[in-house]
């Protein structure tokens, strides 16, 4: 078995900048995001189509990028 | 930049390409270890003959907070096949957060032979190298650890001291929001502590300065600019933080192995422990 498709987008969710990881072993597509700074692992999904497992990524790190607080100065 | 980084991982000897560990997966003398952010990427594929290891349940002693005792850490070894003359190659995910991490436990209790593939996880899977998701079982070996080394670790007196008489460059690896206390974690994790900031004195080099976008380290050259420009020079001590001391150990290994500084300490008590402080000074820039 080897890793196809790896890919990594950047986009936003929720107002923060992500990094999109995606790439299918055997028969799954694994995704997970991260933020960009500091480049931490925020979640991960899997599904039999690259779109199933990212639209699921998408939805959890939204929620939990939406709960991100910034303080004020 | 390939025969930089080559350069750079022969010179230093810690540092191998995913060539080199392409090239000894089946070298009985060289035990691969897999140490994720991630502690479920493992089980989708890892390495072929490469053992897991769970950093939170493995590594850490989570009671005390602390890095496992010596006897647990026998154990691990033990269990894991590796002999005291065995070379460990360690990856992960994250650019080898956790790999890193478990280097420095490694040299804390004195493992000689230990290096982490350059690009960790992420650059084995760019580069559709061999996946397995078959776990390796080891014959056991049999493990002596020497007593700890705690002259790479600091501890908060240390930390106190170096802030406040300026013993030491504090190196804060985090992110630039989370330096200046605009957030108190990385987006999207729970906060871990109750005030944003920085240790007083500390200088903001996050840790993914020091890498390529594949992953790999930055040659010498690079880095020693990178840190230099802040003033990190080697000259002094140096200690690393960041939340949890994982992104720190990342750091801790480029100035102390792929720079060469003689005193590098990871502080992995980091902003957890010193931005939950009663009464400890804080800087907000």
């Amino acid at each position: 078995m080897k890793a196809e498709q790896y890919k990594e987008v950047k986009d936003q969710i929720a107002g923060w900048p992500v990094k999109i990881i995606s790439y299918k072993a055997g028969s799954t597509y694994y995704v997970s995001i991260h933020n960009q700074e500091p480049g931490a692992w925020i979640c991960k999904k899997e599904g039999t189509t690259l779109e199933a497992a990212e639209t699921e990524a998408r939805a959890q790190a939204a929620e939990m990028l939406g709960r991100t607080r910034r303080i004020p100065a | 930049m390939e025969n930089m980084q080559t350069q750079t991982a022969s010179k230093s000897g810690v540092l191998v390409s995913t060539d080199w560990v392409a090239e000894h997966l089946s070298d009985p003398k060289v035990r691969m270890v897999e140490v994720d952010v991630d502690t479920k990427a493992y089980s989708e594929g890892h390495l072929p003959g490469a053992l897991g290891w769970d950093w939170g349940k493995q590594l850490c002693d989570t009671l005390r907070r602390d890095i496992i005792p010596k006897s647990q850490f026998e154990k691990l070894m033990a269990e894991s096949g590796i002999g005291n003359d065995t070379t460990v190659v360690l990856y992960g995910d994250n650019n080898n957060w956790f790999a890193a991490w478990a280097f420095w436990q490694l040299k804390i209790y004195g493992h000689a032979d230990v290096r982490l593939m350059d690009g960790g996880r992420k650059k084995w899977l760019a580069e559709s190298r061999d996946l397995t998701q078959e776990a390796p079982r080891p014959k056991p070996a049999a493990y002596r650890a020497k007593e700890p080394d705690f002259s790479i670790r600091s501890f908060l007196p240390q930390v106190q001291e170096a802030s406040s008489k300026r013993t030491a460059d504090l190196v804060d690896v985090r992110s630039p929001q989370e330096f200046t206390g605009e957030i108190l974690a990385p987006p999207g994790l729970p906060e871990t502590c109750q005030r944003g900031g920085h240790v007083p004195g500390a200088k903001s080099i996050p840790w993914a300065r020091a890498c390529n976008e594949d992953g790999t380290f930055k040659s010498p050259e690079d880095l020693k600019a990178l840190y230099g420009a802040a003033g990190i020079t080697g000259t002094k001590p140096v200690i690393a933080y960041c939340r949890i001391g994982e992104r720190s150990s990342h750091t801790w290994f480029a100035l102390k192995y792929l720079l060469g500084f003689k005193d590098v300490r990871n502080y992995d008590g980091s902003w957890t422990e010193w931005g939950n402080l009663v009464a400890a000074p804080v800087e907000k820039p």
